[in-house]
């Protein structure tokens, strides 16, 4: 049997005293694209760091091509791409040292060629030489989501990629997700917007006070019907 | 082979960010030369007395401006993005530290380096650099280890800077003592003195193993 890309089971976090996810059980396959949308502290962004391995989950399981988040975390980071609503950028290094650095970190071979490869794909092959610092937000988005596709990740963590970016930024992140996916790898993106997810995702997912309330494929769904699902779900 | 191109990544990245901001090292010179100034009028230092006093005055102005150094190294790393940025990779979490640790060094260092003629000048004692070059390497090793391990630890907290000294003075009080006294017995040479190089490489080598062996479980969560 096919192992899936992502397998969660059981997934729960608490800080403290406050349970943030209340048992998460989701299968991401290669090539899927799943939504996730939600509330503001639903969970979703908690949910996106455990499987990036920044944060440990309480109890439960994840596994990410076969290889567990907890045990197995540094086989995993090397599969996993994050965009973060933080551009995890250096301000004071350009936008081809930071890829470089990244690079380096990744292990990625030829990495110049790849960081010239990346600039350009995201647009900013000409805003190479100037610091991330001085980049605007749709800018330092796409630079991010360059430094996430650095070492070619299997599974790819977006969080509300869309922020600040123009029609061309989306449009962007449209392709990216598109070509990804073709390439066997999987996706799992957050946002707010439930016509974008209906529109990128394979699969849209409801999160509510840490629960997974919704999950079906978006092949067939109404986007009125899902308005009022929404609504009725984050009432 | 991998792990020392990671140290050297980082530690780049670090100086070239440094060079950039120009926030420490400035920083930091300025204040050990304040409090070698301090020191020097402070002191009723007389032609007896100036050996006692000199190599006291010395690592006081070297750990004082360390901590300024110390604090800022890992505390840039937490901020915009926090730490998760290194975190996310699939690095060595002891080559993070190792980088860090040789960043602070090399940052202390290039203090010392201004800091030492002048203190030669202002204190009138002999420069002796090249007896004093092993006293000040371990000495800034020691300094480096535990406080590159206790910055990461402080940068996790809102009273950091508050926080980093309480830390890091009392561990560090046995090597300050060792280099201060290796320091004051190059100037005058004292019969039957422990051994406090020695001392110093022990020191140096029981706190980069455990620090080298704590730092992933302080800065993940």
């Amino acid at each position: 049997m096919k192992t899936p890309l992502l397998a969660i089971a059981g997934l729960k976090k608490s800080f403290d005293l406050k349970s943030v996810l209340r048992g998460i059980d989701l299968v991401v396959e290669s090539g899927e694209r799943v939504a996730l949308v939600g509330a503001n502290g639903a969970g979703k962004t908690t949910l996106l760091r455990i499987l990036a391995c920044l944060t440990e989950p309480s109890s439960g399981s994840a596994r990410i091509d076969g290889w567990d988040i907890v045990r197995d975390a540094q086989q995993v980071r090397r599969l996993v791409g994050f965009v973060a609503h933080q551009p995890y950028l250096y301000d004071e290094l350009t936008a081809l040292e930071n890829l470089l650095f990244f690079g380096k970190m990744y292990a990625v071979k030829d990495a110049r060629e790849r960081t010239e490869d990346l600039l350009r794909r995201v647009g900013l092959e000409k805003r190479a030489r100037e610091r991330a610092g001085v980049l605007s937000r749709g800018q330092v988005q796409r630079l991010s989501l360059a430094r996430a596709l650095l070492h070619a990740p299997r599974l790819l963590l977006l969080d509300e990629p869309d922020t600040g970016l123009d029609e061309e930024g989306l449009r962007l992140i449209e392709d990216v997700l598109a070509e990804h996916s073709a390439q066997g790898g999987a996706v799992l993106f957050t946002t707010h917007q439930l016509d974008r997810a209906m529109k990128l995702g394979d699969s849209l997912l409801m999160l509510s006070r840490g629960r997974l309330v919704f999950q079906e494929k978006t092949a067939g769904l109404e986007l009125e019907r899902m308005r009022q699902e929404y609504q009725e779900v984050f009432r | 082979m991998i792990f020392f191109e990671q140290v050297i990544a980082i530690l780049w990245k670090d100086i070239r960010y440094e060079l950039r901001s120009k926030q420490m090292w400035a920083g930091m010179g300025l204040f050990a030369l304040l409090v070698l100034v301090i020191f020097n009028f402070a002191f009723d230092l007389r032609v007896d007395n100036r050996a006692a006093v000199a190599p006291g005055a010395l690592w006081v102005s070297f750990v004082f401006a360390s901590m300024l150094g110390l604090g800022r190294t890992i505390a840039a790393e937490r901020e915009k993005g926090s730490m998760d940025r290194l975190l996310l990779c699939p690095v060595d979490r002891k080559a993070i530290y190792l980088a860090k640790l040789l960043g602070n060094m090399l940052f202390i260092g290039v203090v010392e380096i201004v800091a030492l003629p002048i203190f030669a000048a202002l204190f009138n004692v002999p420069l002796l650099l090249g007896p004093l070059l092993p006293i000040v390497l371990l000495g800034t090793l020691g300094i480096a280890a535990v406080g590159t391990l206790f910055s990461a630890m402080a940068a996790a907290t809102r009273a950091r800077e508050l926080l980093l000294p309480i830390l890091v003075f009392p561990l560090i009080v046995p090597i300050v003592i060792a280099a201060v006294r290796a320091t004051g017995t190059l100037m005058v040479p004292v019969s039957n003195e422990p051994p406090w190089l020695g001392l110093m490489v022990a020191f140096d080598v029981i706190f980069l193993s455990i620090s080298m062996l704590t730092f992933q479980y302080i800065v993940e969560e």
